[in-house]
């Protein structure tokens, strides 16, 4: 199986918008959205049938039993995440613990002990070849990457026989974009030509770089701004990076992804434009052969 | 007075809202908590700026005094610590720096020491002052230079702060809201826009902070999440409309408040609302 996975560095320049259209065009049909803190990709992929939903725990969370604690203080002295508070009892603030387990090792009457959380929902669309594997994060949780992993596991568990599965990222450089990156074949960058999207996209490209994944780069709203899309083409090529394409700004796609469709599924210039990118993408990702369409 | 702005989905105008309303309020701080993308010093173009690195403790081992009793192994819940071989091994990137393995090495064969994961940047930029947290690439966790931002000893002498805070809603968010009188959601005219905001909705509402809603790119018609926001009876501080003058300013790293008077007007506005609001907020809540 190989994947592709869309980053971006800076948010909002279009990762699901080209994300869908791409899985629409390759007739994908293994796919997932690794955006576990700001899931979209399911408001606009047909629903091949309703989600089967599992709870996913994140790292255990530490509660204090009062009745067995002494009150010797070690175990908010010893937590470098200050999850422990002191008003009328100890107590253990759970969006701030990250369940290290080092309170429950200092305590020395054992009021301390670590209990499972959920920290998540994975979700699995699928149907006899087909599998979109997605997930919501709940609110403020730190163990993204985690989730991010068993998202790309049960998507791939799922329809081992794919050829090729199409991975939605999430904005920024750490922890779940690290995850999202394990194990994939290529990455297609979607930049903005700004100011911000050119200096959030070199140092995503660098992040890629060092953990040696492939790169090509696609400029979306190319023509918002002229000058900083042909810096981005001029980067691309002093760089030996493959450039896929340019997607121009267009209200038909606003109108098509608000009406739960892809830039793919309307007559509009985007969408032309991103078959373009979908060709020179898979070009590259099937360089060695092996994909039908 | 504190002030987080934040979105679900990247791209909707933090940063524009953040760094346009610190330059309309004349004497103010810029924090900007987006460590792995931090844009807004493209945009304040800081001057006198200092530098200063954020590290975090992680362990080594003194493979001579290390018997490979793997008690550190196995304490460890990140899994950060491996024995392979008759040697430790200790992967850097995992570790969450807590401190566990030293404690429970009965032969004190391991050791903290500093490893940097990236840096904070504090300078001027006409009234303003800004301070970046900038994440190095490859590290995969930038609370440690949040929490370095909004520390106590390089807390600002001036009355309004405006905290620009990373996509999403996970862990460095909360970090970043965490000591904010106030946050600011910005939300876009787009199914994606209404989604993610219903989920900084539910944050903000969790960690019981005041809030309002700015609508960008506002454009005629239905708006989603304006009528989100209608539904829920929750408090539009303003609306700014689509503009592709506006568009060309912020794609140039440019502050629409020091390009035009029209600009200047409409962030003194939206400034004016949110310190009423915020004041009411505060004396409401006392």
């Amino acid at each position: 199986m190989k994947q592709l996975l869309i980053l971006s560095g800076k948010g909002g320049t279009g990762k699901t918008t080209v994300a869908s259209a791409l899985i629409k065009l390759s007739k994908a049909r293994a796919y997932a959205d690794c955006d576990v803190d700001a899931p979209n990709l399911h408001l606009i992929t047909e629903q091949i049938s309703s989600p089967k939903r599992r709870d996913y725990y994140g790292m255990d969370k530490a509660k204090i039993n009062t009745e067995l604690c002494i009150q010797c203080d070690r175990c908010r002295q010893h937590c470098r995440f200050d999850a422990i508070t002191l008003d009328e009892y100890y107590k253990v603030d759970e969006f701030a613990c990250e369940g290290c387990g080092v309170c429950e090792l200092v305590c020395p009457t054992k009021a301390v002990s670590l209990y499972p959380a959920v920290a998540g929902d994975l979700m699995l669309y699928q149907s006899d070849d087909k599998a979109f594997s997605t997930a919501q994060l709940k609110m403020g949780s730190g163990t993204s990457g985690m989730l991010v992993t068993e998202v790309k596991k049960q998507m791939k568990s799922a329809v081992e026989s794919a050829p090729l599965a199409i991975i939605d990222g999430s904005p920024g450089i750490g922890c779940p974009v690290i995850a999202s990156l394990s194990g994939v074949d290529m990455v297609l960058i979607v930049a903005e030509p700004s100011v911000s999207g050119i200096s959030d996209m070199e140092r995503i490209i660098k992040t890629a770089d060092k953990f040696g994944i492939e790169v090509v780069v696609c400029t979306n709203k190319f023509d918002t701004n002229i000058a900083k899309s042909r810096q981005i083409m001029q980067y691309c090529n002093e760089n030996e990076i493959p450039f896929a394409g340019e997607i121009p700004f267009d209200d038909d796609a606003v109108q098509a992804i608000n009406g739960g469709m892809t830039i793919v599924d309307v007559e509009c210039k985007s969408g032309l434009a991103v078959k373009k990118v979908y060709q020179n993408v898979m070009v590259h990702l099937f360089k060695d052969g092996g994909y039908g369409n | 007075m504190k002030i987080a702005v934040l979105s679900g989905k990247g791209g909707t105008g933090k940063t524009l809202i953040s760094v346009n309303l610190a330059e309309a309020a004349g004497s103010s701080t810029y924090i900007d908590c987006d460590v792995e993308e931090p844009n807004g010093h493209l945009f304040l173009k800081p001057e006198d700026v200092k530098t200063e690195e954020v590290a975090v403790l992680i362990p080594h081992v003194d493979n001579d005094i290390c018997d490979g009793c793997r008690k550190c192994v196995d304490f460890c819940r990140f899994n950060a610590l491996a024995h392979i071989n008759d040697k430790l091994i200790i992967f850097d990137d995992i570790c969450h720096s807590c401190g566990g393995c030293v404690i429970v090495c009965p032969k004190g064969a391991l050791v903290e020491q500093e490893k940097v994961v990236g840096k904070i940047e504090i300078g001027n930029s006409n009234q303003v002052e800004v301070r970046s947290g900038i994440l190095n690439t490859g590290e995969p966790s930038g609370v440690p230079i949040i929490n370095r931002l909004q520390d106590g000893d390089i807390s600002a002498t001036n009355d309004m702060i405006f905290v620009d805070c990373p996509p999403g809603s996970a862990c460095v968010v909360m970090d970043s809201i965490k000591d904010a009188d106030y946050c600011v959601l910005v939300a876009e005219p787009t199914v994606f826009g209404v989604h993610n905001l219903n989920m900084v909705y539910e944050l903000v509402e969790l960690f019981e902070k005041p809030f309002g809603v700015v609508l960008n790119k506002s454009i005629n018609g239905e708006n989603p999440a304006e009528q989100f926001c209608i539904d829920r009876n929750i408090k539009i501080l303003g609306k700014i409309p689509f503009d592709t003058e506006l568009g060309e300013i912020s794609s140039n790293a440019k502050i629409a408040v020091r390009e035009s008077k029209k600009y200047r007007d409409l962030f003194s506005s939206l400034l004016d609302t949110l310190k009423r609001e915020v004041a009411y907020e505060t004396t409401s809540n006392s």
